[in-house]
Parts: structure tokens; C-alpha cells; sequence
């Protein structure tokens, strides 16, 4: 038991300097790409509950982050820029993502991975096209902006909530995947047919996998579009699957804390990338150093940075303990 | 007194191959039945279909007087039918505690709690590493499924059945691909299920002298057909049984143990 809580220790350490860090770090940008790291943290890890936990490859997550952000911007501009319109309208996305996560998981999560993958492209690529057609509403492509709750002008303070939001969204995911609930998904992961015979009814561990997942990705959304205080279609693009994707991977899949080193490195390799690119054109191409990453992480590093770093420190804890027993059978 | 399975008529086409043909048996409570027969016969073909894995071209499976031939494999091992797999078939990336803890956990019904951390559930961890104990795989609780050697797989396999504890044990080839030392383990362990008499048990197996002691009856497939059904010693003196499937070289094996 002195484990866990000596991980819990260091766990609300880290948080307490994150807490304090605006405070003593006076930089305005930092703060800024802080805050972006957390809102995609809380965006990757909602992609992990699908992809490392689950098993299921979705290619439409993009667009349950767009249902957060355009629930919020469209009710923060033609309601009230209030705060309780603005946690109306976290909720609002929320409920709409997961409705229509549940029905395309009830519809699809029957079929092969492969054809749900596909599934959910089509889907995300049809509210795609309606949020480009609903002009009257999302005003398109060119987007509209508007203002953000009077107490979130002070960026500290949006700051502090999305940091909250994140360690929140942290620890309720944490308890999901180490639920009950959440050891039948990754038995799923592991082997369908198997938890079948067990007796498990797969499908509704799917579905439930694919709402929560929704829903933290809707809430991902809400909170991005009040960082930028803009939205337009390119918040549903495949790009932000994509990214989502890439911080899973790279971070580590199958833990929670990958996405969020993913998400730190991706953002970070983006911030640094595009001040090289003011004297060196080329980095303004900065998705083809992401390419390159991407196939590099998949060749060396399949598990990611967090899960390579868990999977060597288990490693010499083992070759420790077969020390000591080696030293026991010896004595 | 009333069968706890009874087949009738049961038969599976894939194309024009009859895998299972007119297949009608009755399996009595806490029997031990052994399924026998050369490759192809059909034998885990049978096993598919009372477990639900595929659905019958024709005929009726029953579970206790109740026609199940419509339920899928979950529903029949929820209503007790458990089933072991010829090819090893566990979850490679898990540790064999958990394993066997998942198995647990299916039969107490914990199918939706995602509010509770599952090491709050003790008593499961415990039940799991007593099945462990029994057999004898209790101090590889912590490796990985994957890294397990092939017998100690098939343990396991064996150790999920006994902890979803269903009435009915359904076990495919358990001793397949085992090495000589590892048989008599797994023999063993069947054994001692077995003698507790809590369960009825259907066990495939292709080498019958292995089976002969242990089973109370004894059926045998042909080509996917019921050739012969009866006690160990009626099954060895059926001379269809014999020129059909045993042939000079099985009749050497059995005049060994004779």
C-alpha cells in the first residue's frame, strides 16, 4: 500500500506545480500552450479509452470535439457569454456527443474494427459537410468569434479550470479503466472471442467505451474553442483525429498518462517549430517532420515514450527480484 | 431422471460437407462423457454447437429440458455451459491472475460496475489465486499469459472453466500438444474435478487410452456421425467402433492397458 500512496504523493506534487506554475512563471505564451497541452491531453486520452483500452480504431473522434466546440461557441454568442450558459453548453455537447456516439456504436460495433473505422470517417466527414452547409449557424469555413466568460479574460484563470478539468477528467478515466468495467474492455482489447465465452456481452463494453470516450472528447472541444475564442470547421477536421492519434502513439497507448506526455510533446514540437520556421522556411512544412516521427515512433517505439520507460522499469524491477531470489537460493 | 444436455438430430452442413450428422445424445447429470474419433470427425464441430459458437443446420440442442439451439455462446455460459478450447485461447497480454480473475468476475455478475476500483473486489484475487493453487500454477500468477510454456497454458485455460464454475464442463482436447511429463498433471486435475462430482463433464479427446478410466461413458464419431455409445468396456469390445476408428495400431495401445 505505501506504493500507491507514495505514487498519489507525487501525482498531486506535479499537479500542486502545474497549480503554481502561472504564479511564478509570469509568461503569458507559456500559459497559453499550457493551456492548449491540457485541453489536448483531455482530447488524446479520450482517444486511449478507444484505441489502447478498447481496441477500436476510430477515425471520427474529430468530430465529437467539434460537437463540444460548436455547442459552446454557438450558445456563448447568440445566448449569454455568462459562465452558467457556458457550463449549459459543456453539458449540451456532451449529452449530443454522446447520443450520437451511442448510436453509432450500437450500429457499428458489431462490424470488424476495420469497417467501424471506416464508419466513423464517413460519419465525421458527413457533420463535417453539414457544419460547412449550416452557414445560418456555423457560418462555415470562415467561422465566427465571440467572447468568452467575463472571468476567463484573465488568462490565469482559464488556465487553472482547464487544469482542473484535466486532473478531474484524469482521475475519473483512471477509475473507469481500473473498474471492473474497465478490465473487461482491455480483455476485449485483448481478446473478443474470448470475453464472449466468459460470458461477457462485448457490444455494450464497446458502446459504453465509445460514449465515454465521446463525451471527454466534447469536453475537450468546449474548453478549445474558448482558448481561442474562434471556431470554424476545421475543429472537425480528420487533423484533429489525426493529432489525437499522435499523441496516443507517441505518448504511449493502452496509459493515461501517454496521451498526455504526447500531447505535451506534440504541442511543445509544434510551438518550437514554428519559431524555427521564421529563419528556416523549410519547418513552416512542419507535418512532414511529424510524418517522420510518426514512422519512427512506430518502428522504435511502439509503445510509446511512457509505455518504453513502464515497460524498462518493470523489466530490471524483475531482474532485481530475480536477483534477490537468486541470492536466497544461493544463502 | 431428466438429461442435463440432450441433442436431437443435430447437424451442421458447410456446403456439401456434413461436418455433424444426425448427431442424438443424452448426457445425465454429473456424468463424465468422453467424446472420441479420428481427425475430422466432427468432434469439435459437436462442441461448437452445443456451445453456441456455431448454430446447427438442422435439430435441436436442450439444456435441462429448455431448447437453447437460438442462444448465442454467451448466453448458453451464462446459463452454465463452459467451454475450454482446443487451441489455446486466453488472453496473451494479461497476467494469469487476472486471467482467471476475469473469469471470476463474469460469474459474480460484476458486469457494469465502472465506479470502484476492481482491486477493491478481494475476495475475487483471492478466489483467483486459489484456483491457481489447484492447479499448480500459483506461483506464475504474475507473468504475462504469452510467456507461459504450452502446458502451463492449457492449465490455465482449464483454470478460467473452473472459475466461471459452470455446471457444465465442455474440454477440448485439454492434454493437445502437451508434453509426456505435463498429460498426467492435467489428468490429474481433471481427475480431481471429477471425484468432487459437482460437475458434468464432456471431454474430447483423440488418445483413448488416456480417457478410459476416467469417463463413464464413452461416445464415438465417424465422420461426423454417432457411431457408438456406451461404457468404456462396451465401446472396446464394439468391433464397428474398432475397424472403423481404432485400427491395428490403437488395438495394440488398448490390449497394453488391458
Amino acid at each position: 500500500m505505501g506504493k500507491i500512496n507514495l505514487k498519489s504523493v507525487y501525482f498531486w506534487l506535479i499537479v500542486l506545480v502545474f497549480v503554481l506554475f502561472p504564479f511564478v512563471i509570469d509568461s503569458r505564451p507559456m500559459t497559453i500552450l499550457l493551456t492548449q497541452i491540457f485541453i489536448f491531453a483531455i482530447l488524446a486520452m479520450s482517444y486511449d479509452i478507444l484505441l489502447g483500452y478498447t481496441g477500436i480504431v476510430s477515425f471520427g473522434h474529430a468530430m465529437f470535439f467539434g460537437f463540444g466546440a460548436y455547442a459552446t461557441s454557438v450558445m456563448l454568442k447568440n445566448i449569454d457569454s455568462s459562465l452558467t450558459v457556458f457550463f449549459l453548453s459543456i453539458i449540451v455537447g456532451m449529452v449530443i456527443a454522446g447520443i450520437v456516439s451511442f448510436l453509432i456504436g450500437l450500429l457499428t460495433l458489431r462490424l470488424q474494427s476495420h469497417f467501424f473505422a471506416m464508419f466513423t470517417l464517413a460519419v465525421s466527414g458527413l457533420f463535417l459537410v453539414l457544419a460547412e452547409k449550416w452557414r445560418s449557424l456555423t457560418q462555415g469555413n470562415d467561422g465566427f468569434t465571440f467572447r468568452a466568460p467575463e472571468i476567463f479574460s484573465d488568462r490565469i484563470n482559464f488556465y487553472l479550470f482547464v487544469l482542473f478539468c484535466l486532473v478531474l477528467v484524469f482521475l475519473l478515466l483512471r477509475l473507469f479503466v481500473n473498474s471492473p468495467f474497465g478490465k473487461v474492455l482491455i480483455a476485449v482489447k485483448e481478446n473478443e472471442t474470448r470475453t464472449k465465452a466468459l460470458g461477457y456481452k462485448t457490444i455494450y463494453y464497446k458502446v459504453v467505451s465509445s460514449v465515454v470516450a465521446g463525451v471527454a472528447a466534447s469536453l475537450a472541444g468546449s474548453l478549445y474553442v474558448v482558448s481561442l475564442r474562434f471556431v470554424n470547421t476545421s475543429m472537425m477536421a480528420i487533423d484533429v483525429t489525426l493529432n489525437a492519434l499522435l499523441m496516443t502513439i507517441i505518448g504511449g497507448v493502452g496509459t493515461l498518462v501517454g496521451p498526455i506526455v504526447g500531447a505535451a510533446i506534440i504541442e511543445l514540437a509544434k510551438h518550437n517549430l514554428s519559431i524555427l520556421a521564421k529563419t528556416y522556411p523549410i519547418f513552416e512544412r512542419w507535418i512532414i517532420f511529424f510524418g517522420i516521427i510518426y514512422i519512427l515512433a512506430v518502428i522504435f517505439f511502439p509503445k510509446g515514450v511512457v509505455g518504453t520507460l513502464k515497460e524498462k522499469w518493470e523489466g530490471r524491477k524483475m531482474v532485481r527480484q530475480q536477483a534477490m531470489k537468486q541470492k536466497e537460493d544461493a544463502a | 431422471m431428466e438429461p442435463v444436455i440432450k441433442t436431437d438430430n443435430l447437424t451442421i452442413r458447410f456446403g456439401g460437407q456434413i461436418a455433424v450428422d444426425h448427431v442424438s445424445c443424452e448426457i445425465p447429470e454429473k456424468h463424465f462423457k468422453s467424446i472420441i474419433g479420428p481427425n475430422g470427425a466432427g468432434k469439435t464441430t459437436f462442441f461448437n454447437l452445443l456451445s453456441g459458437e456455431l448454430k446447427p443446420t438442422e435439430g435441436e440442442v436442450y439444456l435441462k429440458g429448455e431448447r437453447i439451439t437460438h442462444l448465442s455462446s454467451i448466453e448458453r455460459a451464462r446459463k452454465g455451459l463452459g467451454r475450454s478450447f482446443q487451441i489455446t485461447n486466453v488472453f496473451p497480454n494479461l497476467t494469469v491472475l487476472e486471467n482467471v480473475r476475469l473469469a471470476i468476475q463474469s460469474r459474480e455478475k460484476i458486469y457494469f460496475q465502472m465506479l470502484r476500483y476492481f482491486t477493491s473486489y478481494k475476495h475475487l484475487i483471492e478466489e483467483a489465486e486459489h484456483i491457481l493453487e489447484q492447479v499448480l500454477l500459483i506461483d506464475k500468477k504474475d507473468a504475462i499469459a504469452s510467456q507461459l510454456t504450452h502446458g502451463e497454458k492449457r492449465k490455465l485455460e482449464i483454470a478460467m472453466l473452473l472459475a466461471l464454475d459452470s455446471e457444465i464442463l465442455l474440454l477440448d482436447e485439454p492434454t493437445a500438444g502437451m508434453s509426456l511429463e505435463e498429460v498426467p498433471i492435467i489428468l490429474d486435475v481433471i481427475r480431481n474435478i471429477k471425484e468432487k462430482g459437482e460437475k458434468t463433464i464432456l471431454l474430447i479427446e483423440h488418445k483413448m487410452d488416456l480417457i478410459l478410466d476416467l469417463s463413464d461413458s464413452i461416445m464415438v464419431l465417424f465422420n461426423g456421425q454417432l457411431l457408438a455409445d456406451g461404457t468404456p468396456e462396451e465401446i472396446m469390445r464394439n468391433e464397428l467402433v474398432e475397424s472403423a476408428y481404432l485400427g491395428g495400431m490403437y488395438n495394440d495401445d488398448l490390449a497394453g492397458n488391458q
